[in-house]
Formats: structure tokens, C-alpha cells, sequence
């Protein structure tokens, strides 16, 4: 059998797909005509649902880099064997004939 | 059952003005490959540097042998890319590791990421600054957050499967970094990232390895505006073609 040529989607492809599968259901359910509308509390809490999410994420966002930063190590130790390293090396480089 | 295949590491080391760290680096190679036992050689891929560099890496070939220290260099700045490219023409270990040579990537973490690779049987081992121990030295808090908040928009927007995409101290096995270099295209940072992306992408394996990552330019050459703006579009040209 012939393989089917794959288009792979691109990141951005997935994020398009995504926004208008949850937008239309956001849309069919929030914006809907009075005949085929949910219950009432249901729509309250629909309709700034995206308004919402994106300010979740927006916090989401900013705790979470908020403590990626916080705890973002420090070498010092790293820093002070390099020392260490750099005038071992430079020592031996000498006696075996490196001319800086 | 088959004896396991001789291992040897070809580390590519590109260099533009490194005339006081090129021996440094050689002479931290040599010595962990000789302390734990794995068969290595070294490419030094000059770009012509005016300082000197070259002259050194010719005393370190005397010193080291010509079958350890291989000198391949190029006439002038030709980019990363094309540096690994020349590099690998001339590699013939199984294995390849890529790193700075300014001694912000300390070669005390080959081992690691030799060991870890037999592990999971990788395909590519990627140092990560951001897992683990893994961390940073010599950096202020603006440099620290634009490092960690542009990593961040990254993992959102690309959803890597690495913790460290811009990192540049890595493990490849050869057949996979020749693959993947003949598949990206993208200069500086962004070069590194779509290495990975691209990685994912054709089903290869990447096993981390937490770095440190001493920094002794930082304070001479500051991240500014343009290298952001860069950044940026590397990140969402990537977004939208990967």
C-alpha cells in the first residue's frame, strides 16, 4: 500500500485549530439565539469565561517565571573551582612548554 | 554476545578571539578524558581570529599530539552552523560534544552526560541551566529574569520537551547532529533551539543533564534591545514553521 504523505501541523496550526474548536463551542453556547439557548447562570458564567482564562493565565504566567527567577541557582562554588582550575592549568601549561 | 563498539568523543570546538581561554579549555579536556578513561579528540574550528588563537591552538597540537588537538580552521567569521558542519567533515568519533570555549561550559560534565546517555541510550544529551542543580554565575537579576521569561514564552510556545533550549553544551551522537545540521537553518540562539525542535520532530531522544554555567563576559557585553528583538523573531518564525 502507498504511505499517505503526513502533513505535520506547525505549533501555530495547533494553537488556530485549538482557538477555533474552543471558540466555536464558546460561541455556539454563549452567543446563541433565545430558542436554543442554555439555562441562564450557565450563560452568565459563559460569557466572560475567555476574559477570564486569560487573565488566569496572565498570573499563571507571572508566578511561575516570578519563581523560576527566585530560585534560578547560583554557581558560586562553580565559579570559585574554575579559579582553582584556570591557575592549575595555566601552571602546567608553563611547564610543558606553552608560551602565552 | 558482540563486545561493545569502542567509544571515542570528538568535541568541536569553534573559536573567535579565545587566545587566553583556548588552553584553558584544552587542558580541562585532556585532563578529564585521561582521568576517566574515554578516548577523545578535540577540532578546533578558528575563524581567523586577529588575536592569536590560531598560533596558540598550533603549541597545544605540539604539546597534545596532532591525533588529539586537530586544527581545521577558516579563513574569517563564518557562523556556528557551518563551524559544526566543517568540523564534523573531520570528526571520527561516534559521539560529538559541542560547547563554548570560553570556559562558561566547564568539561567536568562530559562524563556526566556520557553516563547519562548509556542510561536512556539518548540520541542527544542537552546541559540545562534551569533543572536540578543546574544554575548560573555571574549574572544580575534583569539578565536572570529576560533568561528566565523568554524561556518561559518558549516552553509555551513551543512545548520543547527540554528544559533548556538555548543552552549550547551538548552530546549528539554524529549520525543525528549531521541529520539535524543539514535541516536547520536559523543563526545564533535561535539556531540551538530549532536543533532540539527539529530533534523532536524526527523522533529522536534528548535525555538533560543539570550545568553550571560560570559567565565571565556578561559584564562586557550586555544583553541588549537587538539581541531580544532577534530572539523574538527567531522564536515565533520557529512557532510558525515547525
Amino acid at each position: 500500500l502507498p504511505s499517505l504523505p503526513q502533513a505535520a501541523m506547525t505549533k501555530l496550526g495547533q494553537w488556530l485549530c485549538a482557538l477555533a474548536l474552543l471558540g466555536s463551542a464558546w460561541a455556539a453556547l454563549a452567543l446563541a439565539p433565545p430558542g436554543l439557548q442554555p439555562p441562564a447562570p450557565l450563560r452568565q458564567a459563559l460569557l466572560p469565561l475567555p476574559v477570564y482564562l486569560l487573565v488566569a493565565f496572565g498570573c499563571y504566567s507571572l508566578a511561575t517565571v516570578g519563581y523560576r527567577l527566585a530560585t534560578f541557582n547560583d554557581c558560586e562554588e562553580a565559579a570559585a573551582e574554575l579559579q582553582e582550575h584556570i591557575r592549575a592549568a595555566r601552571a602546567d601549561l608553563r611547564r610543558r612548554g606553552l608560551r602565552l | 554476545m558482540a563486545a561493545p563498539r569502542p567509544q571515542r568523543l570528538s568535541v568541536l570546538l569553534p573559536t573567535y578571539n579565545e587566545r587566553d581561554n583556548l588552553p584553558l579549555v584544552v587542558w580541562l579536556l585532556v585532563r578529564t578524558f585521561r582521568e576517566s578513561g574515554i578516548d577523545f579528540e578535540i577540532i578546533i574550528i578558528d575563524d581567523g581570529s586577529p588575536d592569536g588563537t590560531q598560533e596558540i591552538a598550533e603549541q597545544l597540537e605540539k604539546i597534545y599530539g596532532s591525533d588529539k588537538i586537530l586544527l581545521r580552521p577558516r579563513p574569517r567569521k563564518l557562523g556556528l552552523g557551518t563551524a559544526y558542519i566543517h568540523g564534523m567533515k573531520h570528526a571520527t568519533g561516534n559521539f560529538i560534544v559541542i560547547m563554548d570555549a570560553d570556559l562558561s561550559h566547564h568539561p567536568k560534565f562530559i562524563p556526566e552526560f556520557i553516563k547519562k546517555q548509556k542510561e536512556g541510550n539518548f540520541d542527544i544529551v542537552s546541559g540545562t541551566r534551569y533543572k536540578g542543580n543546574g544554575g548560573v554565575y555571574g549574572w544580575d537579576l534583569r539578565r536572570k529574569l529576560i533568561s528566565r521569561g523568554a524561556n518561559f514564552l518558549t516552553q509555551v510556545l513551543l512545548r520543547p520537551g527540554a528544559s533548556d533550549l538555548t543552552g549550547s553544551f551538548r552530546l549528539y551522537r554524529k549520525e543525528v547532529l549531521q541529520k539535524l545540521m543539514e535541516k536547520c537553518v536559523s543563526k545564533g540562539y535561535v539556531f540551538q533551539m530549532e536543533m532540539i525542535v527539529r530533534a523532536r520532530q524526527l523522533g529522536y531522544t534528548i535525555g538533560e543533564v543539570p550545568i553550571s554555567f560560570v559567565d565571565r563576559v556578561y559584564g562586557e557585553s550586555k544583553l541588549g534591545g537587538n539581541e531580544i528583538v532577534s530572539f523574538l523573531k527567531g522564536l515565533l518564525t520557529l512557532f510558525a514553521t515547525t
